[in-house]
């Protein structure tokens, strides 16, 4: 049997979704925008998904932009959020998605600590040294499952940015945090369907009233004017059903899968010389899906090799288009030694992840490991 | 047999790998990423990664990408722009075939439990009569690539297949079209990988990297015959003039001198030499170093497709390897491979020093 322990890349779509979605690929196909009655149904689809997604992350309705996913949300949050000719400030472990937008407007980018954390001096360094539109600090980072302290960084954001809008990219906090209260400090934030259960292509951006939003997207003056072009009915759809069985199951599900996690974590620091939880010991701070390990004297390409051969299925850092894995600017930002991050593995599990996933990874990760060591790879 | 088949994205790999899968060995696809800087542009740019990927995928055989970014940049691209600051002239594709191909590949093949390497190179592993393995020209003479590879020992050899050597360009084109492999009718690759020619060639490469120096140009005899404005990028016995001399008669680069911003240049005569001394020598085995106490029937290569020149001799000193050839010769620019050969048959070959 396979062990899929890549759940932070992606998951399984959960069946409800699926089967939520389906009609709106078929019998129900019509465009929301549309002036007839098979239209008006599928706008009427759309607005229920709207609002009930925006009930479960604590907004409004009409504070949600549905978009093509994480992304687009990210960048669409980067570029088009705020006023003025204010810089973009965020830090150095960010999604690509946010990291590259800011980057290419010439915006500021923070220093984290060797745990993962935003260094706040350094924040507020950054925010002082001139004016700034928006600032995007994530959530749940993708790579270590570091959860940030929104509320105490939106303090250090309204003392030295009053004028800027914060931004979050929740994309990795669905499952693992109650989003209505973590982002709560955030007046945008970003979401992806596929990282709870929903499918690929569909997300959203979730901008508060009055916050200011520029869209990048023009056309049809759909999502009230601010993303334009034909809603993905049925993926919004699924959507919002996948949100709300991952809200319904948050706090059962976290209790279990923090339970695997750190079956597997212990189980692999037991077995496995050397290795390290990459943001330290403390596991409260972190998403309780994903399990971060550097594994000296190993390659984690070589590793993944033999982890797949042995069907369990794990992620190194991130991978670039061609399908290699790069060496992760996460773990360069916190201060990881590359002998260490060479080896790092990341083991992210999910609403499907079940104790068989775990007893497989235990068996298949020590050996690929010992074997690698003994030919110095 | 379980066999890694580096694949580049280029016909001659995309045959190799059918031609093992034909054979019933159990293949998986590697494509090596090996440059990944500003100016990507040839054999391992994201669509020949695409290319590799779908011939694997109509094989029906596993693909996967290796990242061997940072070897590549600290064994090929480093030591080639650091080779150009001294005035000397290596060859990158040769140091890449090996530190990456034939030895970080292989390490990983090694440790993924493969029982060997194969590559789309034209040359052939052979049986001498002792019974040995040799490394031997490629079927196709105007294709051979033993040159490129010519550093892999008979231990390694051991470990290697070559499945197109024995084919012609021709019939590894026709294969692919009958197979409806989409890298057909790709052309060959040229050239240096890492150094795009639409981002102004060698010249851009290297002056974003190391300092170009402006030089004199000075005679044999000692006489100045104007300026280059690069002396990095002057290649000791190339064949395109430098200057002309007092007797009306075009020169070329004898020696470069970096710190000097000197370049000696001579009459084409000059550039004769009577022979060579190699350090880095790699042999096949010591058979192959014992054959060259006589040189009888030995010539050296000392470019990719240039042709083989008689020996005279091949003399180990405590320099390196010496080799004197049987008439004056065109002078071998610093960095460049010498590689000796029996006929068809690699003994061995290593760099040419500085004089």
């Amino acid at each position: 049997m396979a062990s899929y322990l890549d759940h932070a890349a992606t998951g399984p779509m959960r069946p409800e979704a699926i089967e939520a979605m389906m009609p709106f690929l078929s019998e129900r196909f019509a465009n929301p925008s549309g002036a007839h009655r098979s239209a008006r149904d599928a706008r009427r689809a759309v607005d229920d998904a709207r609002e009930e997604l925006a009930d479960l992350v604590g907004a409004r309705p009409g504070d949600v932009v549905f978009t093509s996913g994480g992304t687009e949300s990210d960048n669409l949050a980067i570029f088009g959020l705020g006023t003025g000719d204010g810089t973009a400030v965020t830090s150095a472990s960010e999604h690509h998605a946010v990291l590259d937008p800011v980057e290419s407007v010439g915006g500021r980018v923070v220093p984290v600590t060797r745990f993962g954390a935003v260094d706040e001096d350094e924040l507020s360094r950054a925010l002082g040294e001139g004016p700034v539109r928006v600032v995007s600090l994530m959530l749940v980072n993708n790579e270590t499952g570091v959860i940030s302290d929104l509320a105490s960084l939106a303090d250090v954001v309204r003392a030295c940015a009053p004028s800027a809008v914060f931004h979050t990219d929740a994309v990795q906090g669905f499952c693992w945090t109650d989003i209505a209260s973590a982002c709560a400090p955030a007046d945008a934030f970003s979401l992806s369907a596929h990282k709870f259960g929903g499918p690929k292509g569909v997300g959203a951006l979730v901008v508060r009233e009055g916050v200011p939003l520029v869209a990048r997207q023009l056309g049809g003056g759909q999502e009230r004017e601010r993303r334009s072009g034909t809603q993905n009915v049925a993926g919004i759809v699924a959507m919002a059903t996948a949100a709300r069985l991952a809200a319904e199951d948050r706090s059962r599900e976290l209790l279990r899968i923090a339970a695997l996690r750190d079956r597997l974590l212990d189980g692999l620091l037991a077995a496995v010389p050397d290795a390290i939880e990459t943001a330290g010991p403390d596991r409260s701070t972190r998403a309780a899906g994903i399990a971060h390990l550097c594994i000296p004297g190993v390659e984690s390409e070589a590793l993944l090799f033999l982890l797949e051969r042995g069907e369990v299925s794990a992620s190194a850092a991130s991978s670039c288009a061609s399908g290699a894995v790069q060496s992760s600017h996460v773990l360069d930002a916190m201060g990881v030694a590359p002998d260490l991050s060479r080896g790092s593995l990341r083991l992210s599990l999910g609403w499907s992840s079940t104790d068989t996933d775990v007893d497989e990874a235990l068996a298949v990760i020590p050996p690929a490991v010992a074997r690698l060591r003994e030919f110095g790879l | 047999m379980q066999v890694m088949v580096a694949m580049s994205g280029g016909v001659d790999s995309s045959v190799a790998a059918a031609l093992l899968r034909d054979e019933g060995h159990d293949v998986i696809g590697v494509t090596l990423k090996l440059w990944g800087g500003d100016s990507d542009s040839g054999c391992c740019s994201v669509s020949d990664v695409d290319d590799a990927r779908r011939v694997a995928a109509q094989l029906d055989i596993d693909h996967l990408v290796f990242n061997f970014a940072e070897d590549f940049d600290r064994d090929v691209v480093e030591p080639y722009v650091a080779d150009h600051a001294m005035g000397i002239t290596p060859n990158p594709c040769i140091e890449c075939n090996r530190h990456l191909k034939f030895d970080r590949l292989m390490a990983r093949a090694d440790a993924l439990g493969f029982d060997m390497v194969a590559t789309g190179h034209h040359a052939r592993i052979v049986h001498a009569q002792d019974g040995r393995l040799r490394l031997a020209r490629g079927a196709d003479l105007a294709k051979d690539q033993s040159y490129v590879i010519h550093m892999l020992t008979a231990r390694q050899l051991e470990r290697v297949l070559f499945p197109i050597g024995a084919m012609t360009k021709e019939e590894v084109r026709a294969r692919a079209f009958a197979l409806g492999l989409r890298t057909a009718t790709k052309p060959d690759s040229q050239d240096v990988c890492f150094i795009s020619h639409t981002g102004g060639g060698r010249r851009v490469f290297l002056g974003d990297r190391i300092t170009m120096h402006a030089g004199r140009l000075v005679d044999e005899d000692g006489s100045e015959l104007g300026g280059v404005d690069a002396v990095e990028l002057v290649t000791i016995g190339q064949r395109r003039g430098l200057g002309i001399g007092i007797d009306g008669r075009p020169r070329y680069p004898l020696d470069v001198d970096v710190a000097e911003r000197t370049v000696l240049v001579g009459s084409a005569d000059a550039l004769d030499v009577t022979g060579e001394m190699l350090h880095g020598f790699t042999w096949v085995d010591e058979i192959a170093r014992a054959r060259c106490a006589s040189a009888e029937g030995l010539a050296a290569q000392a470019s990719a497709h240039g042709d083989p020149i008689p020996v005279a001799s091949v003399t180990e000193t405590r320099a390196g390897v010496e080799l004197a050839w049987v008439r004056p010769t065109r002078r071998v620019a610093p960095g460049q491979s010498v590689v000796v050969y029996d006929g068809d048959i690699v003994l061995g070959g290593g760099l040419v020093s500085r004089r």
